[in-house]
């Protein structure tokens, strides 16, 4: 105890590769005998996988039929608007990495996706495509950087008009078919395209109907609160492809001669309703989470009703419900396969449809393990995206 | 407790209201009676010019097709995108198949123009309720003719234009030839289908009794008769057909010589327009009558020019007024035959010898082949 005060540096190790896999893998002999039975295990699960990726599939079919895949039958010539408004949205999410995440090696990943994607054997068009995609999200991310303060408000303003945006170039202005943007009509929007509009019209539309819902069902008048439990549990309890077998076969049923509803646009309305009611539930449950302090503190600041919830409840309530939301969210975007089943050519249908092309029998596997990756790289990005939100926002730490 | 009782009774009649609701829509007999009658009612509107007038119902709907496919400027032909030969999406982006090159051939028949049609994807599900509603106005998407859907779900049958049956694949080494060689064997069959139950009907109607292997999906049950876990697989020849192109070996399979069900697969009308039953049928007839009289898309130009024979000459439209009393121009049948083709040229186009979806024509044949294929007069 002589020398207390002397401060001893922590004992370092410098680290090695071998000196960690004896530390930690083979420390003693049943380690070592667990360590190759793993890897045995490993190796005999992960070996026919492999050998099928690399050797057995064809992947021929997923190749021939990318442009299938991507965007259906939407006509190849008008296919520069949807690269117009990608690169809208890349250089949209570039702006907005710059501006406010913290780390740029994150960034610059991301902005490389499409340089890496331009290496596959897409053909020259789409090449071209991807590689100005990488430069908008490049320049985006280089503006945000260089000046965050100035651009923050346009680039709010940009993902507020996106969604307008987005549909416009897609659907088309001009009805003469060579007019400026001839019209697109919504039969031939298809494949991966239609999933992203399906699951962003669905995710947008139901976030506001979802929290007004669980604030009506919060509501002190009886008819409200009355209506809002009836749609909530209503809809809870029916399944979505229930409501999506209404929408496309009831519906034409009971509506006037003449008057046809686009059958995209049934599929958006019934996936925004369904939705709603559960995001109205998730919503209730972080209303439910805030102490009454915080009312009353509101209305001890002079705050009306409106103020409260706006300023002071549902900024915190939001903020504490996000990775449910986003759990719900990922949902929608994995429920819109099933449409279908009610004769939409989304990534699930033209799937099917891709399937049966003679040449291309029987190759079930590839077509699917394929769109089957293409849901895990998204659903997995909504999830990545969503954990930067939470770490910026600090959930869970205050 | 009286809030709790009057919170629940609501709800009760809620998921009542829902359950009556729901029990309409899959079920399509029964309750789709009621949705013809509405149907019909408002197709007939335009016509009358006032909705106080619905005294005659059938023949008020004469016309009303033709009339909306032309302001339209398109036919919506309702077409399956999943089998191969029949109906699918090309990788170009293009629908595909026979059941797809009879919309052509009706587009070109109302329009001269084969590219004037808008081709919808429905399901088993929902194609006939689409048709009743008007979202189609020709269902072409291979549909068994029976007399149930004939008469109760709104629609008629236009003429067969792919005659199928159901058969039965076995190895080829196998030596089977007939059923009763399937004496106490098994056979591998998609579980709630008419498939199974005709299976079940055949076989007991000779008394060959056998274990049935059912499976959900067809997928499953050709997986399993791949494996090797039954004697054989059966489902209706066009689809054996597809299937065995996919097996590893196709050669080393056969398809017995039987038929076990009669399966003609035609396109559908709505009840209530006899001119678009009869544009439809035509229509069929004039692919028919094409291959009969060997006027391909290819030497149409030569015959109309060179045309003698008094039938070829009023098919072609070059005597008599054949097209007006359908509704059309006279050359309907020419335009058919030169922008899509006779019938053989769009068998063979899907399901002939240079495609991997090979049937033989067999029943599908002319008359005077030995087939069923037989149009009448035109005249």
């Amino acid at each position: 105890m002589s020398n207390l005060n002397t401060v001893l540096p922590p004992v370092s190790e410098r680290s090695n590769i071998l000196r960690w896999m004896r530390r930690n893998l083979f420390g003693s002999w049943y380690d070592a005998l667990l360590t190759i039975l793993g890897a045995l295990i490993a190796y005999w699960a992960v070996r026919g996988f492999l050998t099928w990726v690399f050797t057995v599939a064809e992947w021929e079919v997923v190749s021939t039929n990318m442009r299938l895949l991507m965007i259906g039958q939407y006509p190849l010539e008008h296919s520069d608007r949807l690269w117009v408004w990608l690169g809208f949205l890349v250089f949209l999410s570039g702006n907005s990495i710059g501006i406010w995440a913290r780390r740029s090696r994150f960034a610059v990943v991301l902005l490389l996706i499409p340089a890496l994607l331009a290496l596959f054997p897409f053909g020259d068009s789409p090449r071209q495509w991807l590689i100005l995609l990488c430069i908008a999200g490049l320049v985006g991310w280089g503006f945000g950087r260089a000046r965050p303060d100035v651009l923050k408000r346009s680039v709010i303003a940009g993902w507020v008009i996106s969604l307008p945006v987005i549909i416009l170039l897609t659907h088309g202005l001009s009805e003469s078919e060579s007019g400026f943007m001839p019209i697109v009509r919504t039969n031939l929007w298809g494949g991966l395209l239609l999933t992203f509009l399906l699951t962003v019209v669905g995710i947008l539309f139901s976030f506001p109907i979802g929290v007004l819902l669980a604030l009506g069902r919060r509501s002190e008048l009886p008819i409200i609160r009355w209506f809002s439990v009836g749609y909530i549990e209503i809809v809870r309890g029916v399944p979505l492809i229930t409501i999506l077998f209404m929408a496309q076969l009831m519906l034409p049923l009971f509506l006037p001669t003449g008057w046809t509803v686009d059958r995209v646009v049934r599929a958006m309305v019934g996936i925004t309703l369904f939705s709603a009611a559960y995001l109205a539930e998730n919503v209730r449950g972080g209303l439910q989470a805030i102490p009454r302090g915080q009312f009353e503190a509101a209305h001890a600041l002079g705050l009306n009703g409106f103020q409260t919830m706006t300023f002071v409840i549902l900024p915190q309530a939001l903020r504490l419900i996000i990775p449910i939301l986003v759990g719900q969210f990922i949902a929608v975007f994995k429920d819109t396969s099933l449409v279908a089943i009610v004769g939409l050519l989304d990534l699930v249908g033209i799937a099917k449809t891709v399937l049966a092309q003679p040449e291309f029998l029987g190759l079930q596997r590839e077509v699917y393990a394929f769109i089957s990756l293409i849901f895990w790289v998204l659903s997995y990005g909504m999830s990545y995206l969503s954990q930067q939100l939470e770490e910026r926002l600090g959930v869970g730490k205050r | 407790m009286r809030k709790i009782f009057v919170v629940l009774t609501l709800f009760t009649a809620f998921v009542l209201a829902l359950a009556a609701c729901g029990g309409a829509a899959p079920a399509p007999s029964g309750e789709t009676v009621t949705v013809k009658e509405t149907v019909v009612v408002t197709v007939e509107v335009p016509v009358a010019g006032s909705p106080a007038a619905p005294a005659v119902v059938a023949p008020a709907g004469y016309g009303v097709t033709l009339e909306t496919v032309k302001a339209r400027g398109n036919l919506i032909c309702g077409v399956n995108s999943q089998v191969p030969g029949f109906g699918y999406v090309d990788a170009d982006g293009n629908f595909a198949g026979i059941d797809v090159d009879y919309c052509r051939a009706l587009a070109a028949a109302i329009f001269g123009d084969a590219s004037k049609v808008e081709f919808r994807p429905v399901t088993a599900a929902e194609r006939f309720t689409a048709l009743q509603s008007g979202e189609i106005d020709i269902l072409s998407r291979n549909t068994t003719w029976s007399l149930v859907r004939d008469t109760e779900l709104g629609g008629n049958f236009v003429h067969t234009t792919f005659y199928d049956g159901q058969g039965m694949m076995v190895p080829a080494d196998s030596g089977l030839t007939t059923l009763e060689d399937l004496e106490g064997g098994t056979i591998c069959v998609q579980t709630g289908t008419t498939t199974e139950l005709n299976l079940s009907d055949v076989m007991a109607s000779l008394g060959v009794s056998y274990t049935p292997a059912v499976f959900e999906d067809a997928d499953a049950t050709f997986a399993a008769y791949a494996e090797g876990r039954c004697d054989a697989v059966t489902t209706d020849k066009s689809g054996l057909v597809s299937r065995r192109s996919v097996l590893p070996d196709p050669s080393a399979h056969v398809i017995m010589d039987v038929t076990m069900s009669k399966e003609p697969l035609g396109p559908m009308v709505r009840h209530g327009d006899d001119q678009w039953f009869d544009i439809a049928q035509w229509t069929v007839f004039a692919m028919f009558a094409g291959e009969e009289f060997d006027i391909t898309s290819a030497n149409v130009d030569d015959v109309k020019a060179n045309a003698t024979a008094p039938e070829v000459r009023r098919l072609l439209g070059l005597e008599g007024d054949l097209g007006l009393k359908l509704g059309l121009t006279n050359d309907f049948a020419y335009n058919i035959i030169k922008l899509v083709g006779n019938y053989e040229e769009v068998y063979n186009r899907n399901l002939g010898p240079d495609t991997p979806t090979y049937i033989p024509r067999g029943l599908n044949s002319l008359y005077t082949e030995g087939g069923l294929l037989y149009a009448p007069p035109f005249r």
